[in-house]
């Protein structure tokens, strides 16, 4: 489960890191309110932040031209500008995909006058099945494209899970990240309640990106957490539920929502043969063979070990809510799962939602037998494969020639 | 004959009550499996379906029967603290079914389990099965959910993150008349035990497995660690499909541990690893079977 930036930066504030001081708002009104507050108080400048889930948002578009999901203001004038060109405003980045994510709510930030932007990450090294923190100086920047061309420039410590990460593994990379001085403590201190939240938090990642030294009005310098981005295990949240009221189902795709309401794992992809498949390797593997043959899968779905009836008939309709889908094939290796009872799941779905389009069905383990005589007896246009290969073939012919 | 177990090990089964421990346990008693034990913190002194003895705790299972080998049912939230009992009574080997442990928990115990004897298979995995020579391949020792009369004894080991795409392999071997010495399904999480390497290394060194099949998927650097060994050690065929071709990067595809991130992971790096290392690549999923009878010949 992902958090906006605001969740993320709320969530490193009580672990102890350093912080911008910040409001999210949902309304123009709230935003200029915030931004007045700030002004008053001193702040030369507030920075209103668009909150989805999704980078390159600076760098961002917004649905009729507007620049920028992140806008430096001077006065509440701009704020209140800012805020209405993004709040209700679809902002496409260069990680939202075409469609662009709403934007239901700003961040107002207290601006700092930047002095150096450095990179800082906890996450699991899956290898060593520890948590690694990262750091680099080469931050603001992507840091994907930092790992790739100048490697040497990421800086890693490994830690031990059992004592948690040290202070003085902290304090060296600190020092390493050219963080030495009076900026030393602070940094450590940034570096260690990075960790904690990663921990504390069972998160899969705790990204500052960047971490800044920002300099003061009286030349005095400090760090902060300019941006931050907290991703949580999603087989943790029963232990949180803190962190699962923070989930923001606006920011997932309707239909992935619907299909986890009904335990079944459902990504949507651009192509028009819809999948169902029990398990997900296997789920993965009818997406590669539909497209080896020629087609396009439009997406991901698996129903799991066990599906019943039901499961069958809402993976169904969340496949046919897909306006792109022209055909379906259905995979099922009954193993434990007993073929007749899963074409009977099928027959009723197709039945219920009055299905027109072409259907391909391989079965295979556990009573195939009756389910194929099912399949064969029911009268409806089901088109049966005997193998994977077959399967694919087939839909896509079907799908090609209607 | 296979590798880490046969039809003689003895195996306790944790979460024996459970709905899913009964019914998956009534299974591997079915097809011949050595359960001697069960375990269910609370219902010591009960017996599972007339024949397996219940203990409260693992030690105790232990101590009464010789059991070497554990297999976990338990929920999630407990899935850990089941594995370090056992790891702590002294087992050979745990193998965990359990799927949706929390990554954290992982950690912990793979590192508390550094430098014991007892070896970890999953979690989130299928288990393992070294297939017997009665009909269905019943008589050998099945430890997990997958269906027994797949298989067939003999002289192929296969292994994978995944389960029904193992069972759609090992059936594409058996209907071709190719038998199975030991299959083994190692998880789709992304901190479990065993990797593909050290299964890889197990066939290697096992006298009656022959050639290897290897089915991955994306995510992680599983395949890539298992192509490097074998492109320096290799002395059986080995064949492999690498699921997830068409997967879009940043999305978990089902499995915890199936995703691409920064660029890593992709199915296209581990397949040209595993070609570099001279493994017979399937093209489709589809032809795993016949890809590894091909080199058989």
């Amino acid at each position: 489960m992902n958090l906006h930036e605001y969740q993320a930066k709320d969530l490193l504030r009580q672990f102890g890191a350093p912080v911008p001081h910040g409001v999210s708002v949902a309304t123009v009104e709230e935003a200029v309110g915030a931004a007045e507050r700030m002004l008053a108080s001193g702040a030369a400048v507030v920075v209103v932040k668009s909150q989805i889930h999704a980078g390159g948002r600076g760098k961002g578009v917004f649905e009729g031209g507007y620049r920028g999901g992140v806008q430096i203001c001077r006065n509440a004038e701009e704020v209140r500008r800012a805020a209405a060109h993004m709040l209700g405003c679809r902002l496409v980045t260069r990680q939202t995909g075409p469609e662009g994510r709403i934007v239901r709510r700003v961040l107002i930030e207290l601006g700092s006058k930047v002095v150096r932007e450095l990179y800082l990450a906890v996450l699991l090294d899956r290898g060593s099945a520890r948590p690694v923190v990262m750091g680099s100086e080469a931050g603001g920047m992507d840091i994907e494209e930092v790992a790739v061309k100048t490697p040497e420039k990421i800086l890693r410590v490994d830690v031990d899970p059992l004592l948690g990460l040290q202070a003085f593994q902290a304090r060296r990379l600190a020092s390493e990240l050219g963080l030495g001085g009076d900026l030393l403590a602070p940094a450590s201190k940034t570096m260690l309640a990075a960790y904690r939240a990663f921990w504390e938090c069972d998160a899969s990642l705790v990204e500052i990106n960047p971490l800044v030294v920002a300099e003061g009005p009286g030349g005095e310098a400090s760090v902060l957490a300019l941006d931050a981005k907290i991703n949580l295990d999603a087989n943790a949240l029963g232990r949180h539920p803190d962190l699962l009221a923070m989930r923001d189902p606006e920011e997932e795709a309707p239909l992935e929502v619907e299909a986890s309401k009904h335990h079944l794992n459902y990504i949507k992809l651009d192509g028009n043969i819809a999948c169902m498949v029990n398990g997900a390797g296997l789920a993965m593997a009818t997406m590669d063979i539909i497209k080896v043959s020629g087609g396009a899968p439009a997406n991901f779905l698996d129903v799991g070990g066990g599906a019943n009836r039901d499961q069958v008939a809402a993976a169904f309709r969340i496949i046919l809510a897909d306006p792109h889908v022209e055909g379906i094939l259905v995979n099922i290796f009954g193993g434990i799962m007993r073929c007749d009872v899963i074409a009977e799941g099928i027959l009723a779905a197709v039945q219920e939602t009055g299905l027109k389009l072409p259907l391909v069905v391989r079965l295979e383990g556990t009573n195939v037998e009756a389910g194929r005589k099912l399949l064969r007896d029911s009268g409806l246009s089901v088109i049966a494969a005997d193998s994977l290969a077959d399967a694919a073939q087939k839909i896509v012919a079907a799908v090609k020639s209607r | 004959m296979s590798i880490l177990v046969d039809a003689s090990t003895r195996i306790l089964v944790q979460g024996i009550t459970g709905k899913t421990g009964a019914f998956h346990t009534k299974q591997c008693l079915d097809y011949g499996a050595k359960i001697v034990a069960g375990v269910t913190p609370g219902k010591g002194g009960e017996t599972f379906e007339g024949r397996v003895p219940v203990f409260d705790t693992v030690s105790e299972a232990v101590a009464a029967t010789g059991a070497t080998v554990s297999v976990v049912y338990v929920p999630p939230a407990f899935a850990a603290d089941a594995i370090l009992e056992s790891a702590d009574a002294g087992l050979d080997l745990v193998v965990c079914i359990t799927e949706g442990i929390p990554i954290r928990d992982m950690m912990r115990v793979r590192r508390s389990m550094t430098g014991r004897k007892t070896r970890l298979l999953g979690p989130n995995c299928p288990g393992l099965i070294t297939p017997g020579r009665g009909p269905n391949s019943t008589g050998g020792c099945k430890i997990g959910i997958m269906p027994g009369y797949i298989h067939r004894a003999g002289r192929v080991g296969v292994v994978s993150r995944s389960g029904t795409l193992t069972y759609e392999a090992v059936w594409q071997l058996t209907s071709l008349g190719i038998g199975q010495s030991t299959c083994i399904g190692i998880g789709g999480d992304p901190v479990g035990g065993f990797s593909h390497l050290d299964v890889v290394r197990l066939f290697h060194d096992d006298p009656e497995t022959d050639a290897i099949l290897m089915i991955g998927e994306i995510g992680g650097a599983g395949e890539e660690d298992a192509a490097a060994w074998l492109k320096a050690h290799r002395r059986k065929p080995v064949a492999a499909f690498i699921a997830g071709v068409t997967a879009p990067p940043g999305r978990r595809m089902g499995h915890a541990g199936a995703i691409i991130t920064g660029g890593k992971g992709t199915a296209s790096a581990k397949i040209a690893a595993l070609k570099d290392a001279g493994v017979a690549i399937a093209p489709n999923p589809s032809e795993m079977g016949r890809t590894l009878a091909a080199l058989l010949k």
